[in-house]
């Protein structure tokens, strides 16, 4: 057993209403620089839906992640040596047009524009040449279904849905979308580590957060084709790619990362799981549908004394174990089983959890009477979009342990209507229960971080004593005087 | 003249390549990129970058290897029909690089081409210097023959001159205007190196075929200040796979 920390995030679904408040505050602090505009390290999509870049999740176009080739993993995207054959064309490697080309508008033409018949405009001008150009895309373009025959209809998590389903799901009065906020996953497996032929990239031990080292990074662009979330963007101006990097600074002064601070549905949960990288060779080659259950078990207990032990010798100290123990991440993914991974098929062990949004229910129109009160709560049955599609993005396609999920998250609502309405027959609830496999003790816990938890409840964060770490290697007058003073350059493209 | 020509210049090229490359390297490696601009522009790029490296980098191992075993060269080529098809080779691949760089200039001419907007002034400099360098190239293989041959006995004389540093440019003297021109010019693109985009050429990841694919980083190495670890719990067996444990 070989216990390392990481640093992980639980996002909830059903809590989210989409209102980008994240996607601003990231893009505020860290990508609002030239060569940086079109990168969205935290941006909210609208599922079904394509995603940014257009249809990242389709491994058969991209070659993102990991694949089980005669029992061995090896990444999608290339061999090592043919990497090395790629570098001067990446074949693999979304074009800018997959995202968006980035644009601002001629404002002063609205003041100094001369006198005329027409209202003046102002026009578009591309970020990159300065030139006006035609907007074809942009982000978010797909918002709230918008343009769904070309975007939400060619999802690809839509496979494996009947012809009639999928026309269901875009029938008038039928509609049904949620959102999909996505950051870095900060993978134990990650594959854009493993793709970079410069190793420029790398996870830090101590908390799980992956980087790219500027300094080292050539931009020979394989982790942008290696990842399968097309997390790391390419930086057009410097020439170096980049990703979300968990607002380190801000984690490592004990502030919460600025997506999830802001956020405004309190949606984000933030706090430190224990996991065996011995094992995460073994897990991430399990088949399909036993991933996300591996992943499951690949995370260690901290209150099992065995993993304390051995946590110390590698040096976790007693106040990550203590954030480890009040982490929210760890009660939802390994206590209650009700976070999955995105798609855990990818192979890269994502340490990003999702829980899944409970259905929204189906009303019917009867004599001019729109009536939604016959199963308010949702039910399985009565689902709007099918299971098989949450099954696609979270299980790898195992609707079963989707339908677990489901079955708990409709428990607690059960539960707590009978609690506080009290209109349910106890026979009904017991029986909800039961069929969850859950308790009403869980059921109280769940509620309680669900719903009512604070800032301290939703985000605890370890203690990252970076202070300790420096004095092991280096005399801190010493680390104090190198920081801030001297020549300094900023992050300029070469010549 | 020549002595300027064939000794000093190539001296100071080199020196400067060495010297600011490293200067460069240690002072501002954040400037060392490949500056990529296949993001912008990803359609004529494989047309142009795919000819322009294959085949440049065949050439370039062709030239140092007849420059480092002129002997082996010599008795391998022969004045046969090897030597005629060592030769239709080289200006072929030479041809297939020229087409691919004059792609790679045509695809940052346009005003409104994205690929132009990171286009610097270096760029420039040096996307014509390489495109007249290959051109010289094909032009002494079409019309200097047997370059192969020659350059056994004129050009790495004077090279090895210059590496040994007892230099001697008797040589290359006599030869035509245009491989003297050949010779300066490649010079030029080594003199370059340090100022350009080139300094990728130096960055080839050639490690990446051995490393373990995933890197883990560590502030403090966490197994140091323990107590001796059993043996039960010693490294595990580093498989291809397994991290390198690196420390900061």
């Amino acid at each position: 057993m070989n216990v390392r920390a990481q640093v992980s995030m639980v996002f909830h679904l059903d809590k989210c209403i989409g209102c980008h408040t994240c996607s601003l505050a990231c893009k505020n602090l860290w990508t609002s620089r030239p060569g940086t505009e079109y990168m969205w390290w935290n941006n909210v999509e609208t599922k079904p839906g394509t995603g940014y870049p257009t249809l990242y999740e389709d491994q058969e176009q991209y070659d993102g992640g990991w694949k089980l080739e005669r029992g061995e993993l090896k990444l999608r995207l290339n061999s090592r040596a043919g990497e090395l054959l790629n570098l001067a064309f990446n074949p693999r490697l979304p074009s800018l047009d997959d995202y968006y080309e980035p644009w601002t508008y001629k404002y002063n033409d609205l003041i100094d524009a001369p006198q005329g018949d027409g209202q003046p405009v102002a026009a578009p001008v591309s970020l990159i040449t300065g030139k006006e150009i035609d907007i074809e895309a942009g982000p978010n373009w797909d918002d709230d279904l918008s343009g769904s025959p070309v975007y939400a209809a060619n999802d690809p998590n839509l496979k494996g849905l009947s012809e009639e389903e999928r026309q269901m799901l875009f029938a008038t009065e039928r509609l049904v979308y949620f959102y999909l906020p996505r950051i870095c996953n900060h993978c134990a497996n990650p594959s854009c580590v493993a793709a970079c032929p410069a190793g420029a990239i790398y996870k830090r031990g101590e908390d799980g957060i992956v980087l790219v080292s500027q300094e080292k990074c050539m931009g020979w662009r394989m982790c942008i084709s290696g990842c399968p979330y097309k997390k790391v963007y390419f930086n057009w101006e410097t020439g170096k790619s980049e990703k979300c990097i968990l607002c380190y600074p801000r984690l490592e002064t004990q502030q919460a990362p600025a997506c999830m601070h802001s956020c405004v549905g309190r949606i984000r949960y933030l706090g430190l799981l224990l996991y065996d990288a011995d094992r995460i060779e073994q897990t991430a080659k399990r088949p399909d549908h036993e991933l996300v259950e591996a992943q499951r078990a690949m995370i260690l207990d901290p209150f099992d004394p065995e993993v304390v032990a051995r946590a110390h010798e590698n040096g976790i100290d007693d106040g990550q174990i203590e954030a480890a123990r009040k982490s929210p991440v760890f009660q939802y993914v390994k206590r209650w089983r009700l976070a999955l991974p995105l798609h855990p098929e990818f192979r890269t062990l994502p340490m990003l959890f999702y829980v899944p949004p409970l259905l929204p229910v189906t009303g019917s129109m009867g004599d001019g009477v729109y009536d939604n009160s016959a199963d308010f709560f949702s039910s399985l049955e009565s689902a709007r979009l099918p299971l098989r599609y949450m099954a696609n993005l979270f299980t790898a396609g195992d609707e079963e342990q989707v339908a677990a999920v489901y079955r708990k998250l409709i428990a607690v609502r059960i539960f707590k209507r009978a609690q506080t309405v009290g209109d349910i027959p106890a026979e009904r609830v017991a029986q909800t229960l039961e069929q969850a496999r859950t308790t009403p003790e869980e059921i109280e816990e769940i509620y309680q971080l669900t719903s009512l938890a604070g800032f301290d409840e939703r985000f605890v964060i370890p203690p990252f004593s970076r202070e300790a770490a420096i004095e092991l290697v280096q005399i801190t007058q010493q680390r104090q005087e190198g920081g801030g003073m001297g020549f300094l350059h900023g992050p300029q493209r070469g010549l | 003249m020549s002595t300027f020509l064939f000794i000093v210049f190539p001296y100071v090229a080199i020196i400067l390549a060495v010297g600011v490359g490293l200067y460069r390297y240690w002072t501002n490696r954040f400037s060392y990129s490949s500056v990529s601009s296949q993001l912008l522009e990803n359609t004529k790029l494989f047309w142009g970058s795919v000819p322009w490296h294959y085949g440049i980098t065949l050439i370039l191992l062709a030239h140092v290897f007849a420059w480092l075993f002129p002997g082996l060269t010599g008795s391998i080529l022969g004045f046969g029909p090897r030597l005629f098809a060592f030769e239709v080779a080289g200006l072929a691949l030479a041809l297939f690089a020229a087409v691919g760089i004059v792609i790679l200039i045509a695809r940052r001419l346009p005003t409104l081409s994205r690929a132009r907007a990171v286009t610097s002034p270096m760029d420039w400099i040096l996307l014509f210097v390489l495109l007249v360098q290959v051109l010289t190239g094909a032009a002494v293989a079409l019309f200097d023959r047997w370059g192969s041959h020659w350059f056994l006995s004129a050009a790495a004389p004077w090279l090895w001159s210059l590496v040994s540093l007892r230099p001697d440019a008797a040589t290359v003297a006599p030869l035509p205007p245009l491989i003297q021109f050949h010779f300066l010019l490649g010079f030029a693109v080594i003199l370059l190196f340090p100022f350009t985009r080139l300094v990728h050429v130096v960055m080839l990841p050639i490690h990446y075929l051995w490393r373990p694919y995933q890197v883990v980083v560590w502030y403090r190495d966490p197994r140091r200040r323990l107590a001796p670890v059993p043996a039960s719990q010693a490294a595990p067996a580093k498989s291809h796979f397994s991290s390198a444990e690196l420390k900061e």
